[in-house]
């Protein structure tokens, strides 16, 4: 049984499991990188008690699709796969899993890299802060998956 | 005609709620389904210009038209990951 390359889920994540799918049957494989976002107990000078993530399902699973494709597009020989988490996260849980796998480690460490940036900027996931004292939708970037620019600003800090 | 709103993160909360239908004339788009809702709740308004839209949970733009039955998703800047 095959593990999706995509996911929006509120279970917890595997990355072992993740790992494994990306790295099945492939012995010109010369790199694995893996990308794991956790929830920090501070943000802004708040000391966060835990998160809640909300997602509009369907077109985050589409917007996943679509930066794996872009990814696939700039490092042609790499594979990659990205689960992300919904719903309360505690402090240190994970949020976020990406494995990229390539013959060339410089092209798995771009392709994990771009992968996260392109999430932030145009995936429809939110953080709701809970902080003590209070609670906040954190808000970063408005989500236009044609920006150009922002697609050349994630690719920069992947080849950073 | 009648569509589905849908409604995220802050959007939701100044809304009451993250789902709703409301009837507009045809012909529709984005942008007349939005103007129906910060009519009726002017505090949405602050996110016309860091919003963005979707229609049948594609990315759209606010020209885009919007059809009888169509699910119309109003988005705050993303903070995933």
């Amino acid at each position: 049984m095959g593990v999706d390359l995509v996911a929006v889920t509120s279970e917890v994540l595997n990355l072992e499991a993740l790992t494994a799918e990306i790295s099945r049957g492939a012995p010109g494989d010369g790199a694995v990188t893996a990308f794991t976002g956790l929830v920090r107990d501070h943000n802004q000078g708040r000391r966060v008690t835990f998160l809640d993530y909300e997602a509009y399902e369907p077109l985050a699973v589409r917007a996943l699709d679509r930066i794996l494709d872009e990814a696939r597009t700039l490092w042609a020989d790499t594979r990659l796969g990205v689960h992300h988490r919904i719903g309360r996260l505690e402090i240190g849980e994970a949020s976020i899993i990406i494995v990229a796998a390539s013959p060339h480690r410089a092209h798995a460490f771009a392709a994990c890299r771009y992968t996260i940036e392109r999430v932030k900027q145009i995936v429809p996931i939110w953080k709701h802060e809970h902080f003590e004292g209070g609670e906040v939708w954190l808000e970063g970037a408005t989500a236009d998956p044609e920006d150009e620019n922002a697609k050349q600003a994630a690719h920069r800090i992947a080849c950073a | 005609m009648r569509v589905t709103v849908r409604l995220f993160a802050r959007l939701r909360d100044l809304a009451g709620t993250g789902e709703l239908t409301r009837d507009v004339s045809a012909p529709a788009t984005v942008q007349t389904v939005w103007n129906a809702l910060v009519a009726e709740m002017p505090s949405l308004v602050e996110y016309e210009r860091t919003m963005s839209v979707a229609v049948n949970a594609e990315y759209a733009r606010m020209a885009a038209s919007v059809n009888d039955g169509d699910e119309v998703a109003f988005l705050p800047p993303v903070s995933g990951g």
